[in-house]
């Protein structure tokens, strides 16, 4: 995930070049940034657990990760594409099957107690490992965590794991815990869940249900001369055009996650003062997918797959859908991965003719009112994109032939149709990429996983050639060649379409000039801000 | 004196009782509502993290008794809610009681002052609209009013939120006071009452229209009365007959409908609440939908009957304090 100035020049060229001018005055380093002062950001949603080391969600990181650390942060420029958090070093064994953490000096917790290896210990063996959603394939081998002192923790696998999907996942997978409040607790009830202990630079100060949250300066943190705030209020603002307003009316200074519409950054961008920041988001990619149910006769056959590919225009999509605001997908790894992303595969150009050729040599052909089949389409209704998609792909299907029925439902009601019950031939889901195909992508495209299992592949596709290099990837230690079967797995999903990826896009930002150090590093709305100040 | 409070006591006594089996009814009816929305509260919450495995979600099934069958599950609540146990919210994984109780002081700051302001402005602008009906004054009245409540309520709250909050900053855009401001006494007062003006504007100004015209249309219909044609024979200035006949006795329909209106107030503020980032019960109700929260629903919807209820049983009284004839029918005695 070692995301550098080239790659972040690629996908501007590939689709947000246009917001990079307006945003750099904001993303301009100020290493010489005012310290003090109360930052009031916009929130979406209220998670009832905050722990990051249990669930490891955008929703629950961007409060929680300010307080609670991981051992390291993403980052644009540094060694691995990672900056160092609570671990100052970590080096793998040959054989695989071990990593050593060199912990950080001096770090205590946000109640004076000491920050040592076996709260590191602690957190893997008894979260991350066996509680934690990405967790537990990332560490689905981890046996013993050995302390042989307070700043060393070597982690010892029963089977090889790979250290290219260790670092990678570092960011998601290892916010570290204190033990002394957990050990011999109920770790899921636990109330530190709720009011949170970390190291971070903030502390969590307190929660108002409905209204906010409100993080205080740590002035014990480990890092000289940070944080610079004073201050982090998460105002909850339910309304989408409530953010907005809220922003132009200087009530608060940040909105990330595109709590601004897309078709408000055109005149709020206008608005002196504010800024669009589309940077920020490169590790927090997020996917536009067609998932496929292969039950259904038509669908399993190839030649239908490649024809809906086929039908789907992707300029039209990232222009008209998304305003810009997003790149059109080659396949299931996004081009802001280059550790991994493979260009070189099967592409399927716009085009209505071809399509219709397909369908009809696999001999599906029109029938008298000008229809081929029909099928049941259910947009996921998590972001306004996904439905708009929906509606477009409704058409789109129609040009060819087929007579999608579009199901909209709300978010439990399209969970359960979809991810339990099968009930439908095409979905609309927008997964997204953390940084290593084995906690991302795989899991959509992999065979034998249960029934209800949220976000996977329930299309009833099996393909034991792809289960094959999934497989051998998870236990291949040396990176180079780890590397190249994902990118033998990229052309074999691009080939045999177990689903169709269609866009691939970022969320935005949007806050005024006076907030200092925006975008800082690819997951920023979800890192602890220690730097971010404001103007006076 | 004692009479009427014998009688207020009488119309009490009988509401209470008479509304427990409405009140099952509608508890049942909700629970089985939420029973036919597909996925379950695991679903909704499994998505709000981001995924999870199966093995998870059957462990939080059976944590949260979600594994039985649904009449198994109706019977617990019932035998719950008996012992005047709420349950345990699965959304905020709270009990049910404090987080109703929490949110219950904003919902009902907000309808009360919206009623207040909608009942006042509606009866005042309709004595004025149903002095005279059919002069200009009046048609010009009732096509505001008309335009006012054509108006969906979102949209109204986005633009008065626009053009007071964010173009003139007169008001604040939304929440129920400045977050985290340390305020106290009648400075917070004075806060939470400028952070009201707007949605209590917006809320209010829909159903002044509806006032406005029961009140116009009362008047008109009594003006042809005997009583109001006596009246004028009497010589009495128009003031006094608007005043004191006219307006008083239509005013008796509008009291009906305050009651009635409260029950359609509730729902209102589901859309105000969700604009104007007011941590009140409409927003909870929204947010225990989508989450599949039947426990927190369903203590919703128990409190919203009660309080309902509560209402019209005012209503009822001061009903029969204006109008004696009112309740000396009634059985009973």
């Amino acid at each position: 995930m070692l995301i550098a100035t080239s790659t972040r020049r690629t996908f501007l060229q590939a689709g947000a070049a246009l917001l990079a001018s307006t945003a750099l005055p904001a993303i301009a380093r100020a290493e010489s940034a005012p310290s003090g002062g109360r930052l009031i950001v916009a929130a979406d949603s209220e998670p009832k657990n905050l722990n990051p080391a249990i669930v490891a969600s955008n929703g629950v990181f961007f409060v929680a990760s300010k307080v609670i650390e991981p051992l390291a942060e993403a980052s644009f420029t540094e060694k691995d594409g990672l900056s160092p958090r609570l671990a100052t070093s970590w080096e793998g064994s040959e054989d695989g099957l071990s990593v050593t953490f060199r912990l950080r000096e001096n770090v205590t917790w946000h109640d004076g107690k000491p920050f040592t290896s076996a709260d590191v210990a602690f957190s893997a063996l008894n979260v991350w490992k066996p509680l934690q959603n990405l967790g537990r394939v990332v560490f689905a081998h981890l046996e013993t965590v050995e302390t042989p002192d307070a700043t060393t923790a070597i982690f010892r696998f029963s089977k090889p794991t790979p250290l290219q999907l260790i670092r990678n996942a570092l960011p998601v997978v290892s916010s570290v815990m204190p033990r002394h409040l957990y050990e011999g607790t109920d770790i899921a009830t636990n109330p530190a869940n709720t009011k949170l202990v970390g190291t971070g630079p903030f502390r969590f100060a307190e929660y108002k249900p409905g209204e906010y949250y409100r993080l205080t300066r740590n002035e014990t943190y480990w890092e000289k001369d940070q944080p610079k705030l004073d201050e982090i209020v998460f105002r909850v603002l339910p309304d989408r055009a409530g953010a907005g307003a809220a922003l132009e009316a200087e009530e608060i200074q940040l909105a990330a996650f595109s709590a601004v519409p897309l078709a408000d950054l055109d005149r709020i961008s206008k608005v002196p003062g504010i800024s669009v920041i589309t940077k920020g988001y490169e590790a927090l990619t997020y996917q536009l997918v067609v998932e496929i149910n292969h039950r259904r006769k038509e669908l399993a056959d190839l030649k239908v797959r490649q024809a809906i590919a086929h039908a789907i225009d992707r300029k039209f999509v990232v222009d008209t859908i998304f305003l810009g605001y997003a790149a059109a997908a080659t396949g299931p790894v996004p081009r802001n991965a280059p550790e991994f992303y493979e260009a070189d595969v099967e592409t399927y150009p716009f085009d209505v003719d071809k399509a219709n050729a397909l369908l009809d040599e696999a001999g599906y052909v029109r029938g008298a009112d000008g229809t081929r089949f029909s099928l049941k389409l259910r947009p996921a209704p998590y972001f306004n994109e996904t439905r708009q998609f929906g509606d477009y792909l409704r058409q789109a299907l129609a040009a060819i032939g087929i007579n999608a029925e579009l199901v909209n439902a709300d978010s439990a009601a399209h969970q359960k149709a979809v991810y339990t019950d099968h009930d439908f031939d095409l979905a609309i889901a927008p997964p997204v990429f953390r940084g290593d195909p084995a906690i991302s992508t795989t899991i959509l495209v992999q065979s034998g996983i249960p029934d209800g299992t949220p976000f996977s592949n329930q299309g009833g596709y099996a393909n034991a050639e792809l289960d094959g290099i999934i497989a051998k990837a998870a236990e291949t230690v040396d990176t180079a060649a780890r590397t190249e079967l994902y990118r033998q797995f990229q052309k074999l999903v691009a080939a045999d379409l177990p689903l169709i990826n269609v866009a691939e896009w970022g969320f935005i930002t949007v806050a005024r000039d006076t907030v200092l150090n925006v975008a800082s590093n690819p997951r920023w709305a979800v890192s602890n801000w220690a730097d971010t100040a404001l103007r006076g | 004196m004692a009479g009427s409070v014998n009688r207020a006591l009488r119309i009490a006594g009988r509401r209470v009782l008479a509304s427990i089996p409405v009140l099952l009814i509608v508890i049942v009816l909700t629970f089985l509502l939420l029973e036919t929305a597909s996925g379950d509260a695991v679903d909704a919450y499994l998505l709000s993290i981001g995924g999870g495995d199966a093995t998870v979600a059957e462990g939080l099934r059976q944590a949260y008794g979600l594994d039985q069958s649904m009449p198994a599950r109706l019977w617990l609540y019932l035998s719950a809610l008996a012992r005047l146990d709420l349950g345990r919210s699965v959304a905020f994984d709270r009990p049910v009681l404090g987080l109703v109780f929490e949110r219950l002081p904003n919902t009902l700051l907000l309808m009360a002052s919206a009623t207040a302001l909608a009942f006042g402005l509606g009866s005042a602008l309709g004595i004025l609209a149903g002095a005279r009906p059919g002069s200009l004054r009046d048609r010009l009245l009732s096509t505001a009013s008309l335009i006012v409540y054509a108006i969906p309520g979102f949209w109204l709250g986005l633009v008065l939120a626009i053009v007071f909050a964010v173009q003139l900053r007169w008001l604040p855009t939304s929440g129920i006071e400045t977050i985290a401001s340390g305020r106290t006494g009648l400075s917070r007062a004075a806060d939470i009452a400028a952070h009201l003006v707007l949605p209590v504007g917006t809320l209010a100004l829909i159903y002044t229209a509806l006032y406005l015209r029961v009140m116009r249309a009362g008047m008109a219909g009594i003006w042809r009365l005997d009583f109001a044609l006596f009246a004028r024979a009497k010589g009495l200035s128009r003031r006094r007959i608007v005043l004191r006949h006219v307006a008083r006795n239509a005013l008796l329909p509008l009291v009906t409908m305050l009651g009635l209106q409260s029950a359609a107030m509730l729902g209102g503020s589901v859309v105000i609440e969700s604009i104007f980032a007011i941590p009140g019960f409409g927003r909870l109700a929204q947010e225990a939908v989508s989450g599949r929260d039947t426990a927190l629903l369903t203590g919703i919807i128990i409190v919203s009957a009660v309080l309902v209820m509560l209402v019209n049983l005012a209503v009822d009284i001061v009903y029969a304090a204006l109008d004696p004839r009112v309740g000396a029918s009634e059985p009973g005695r």
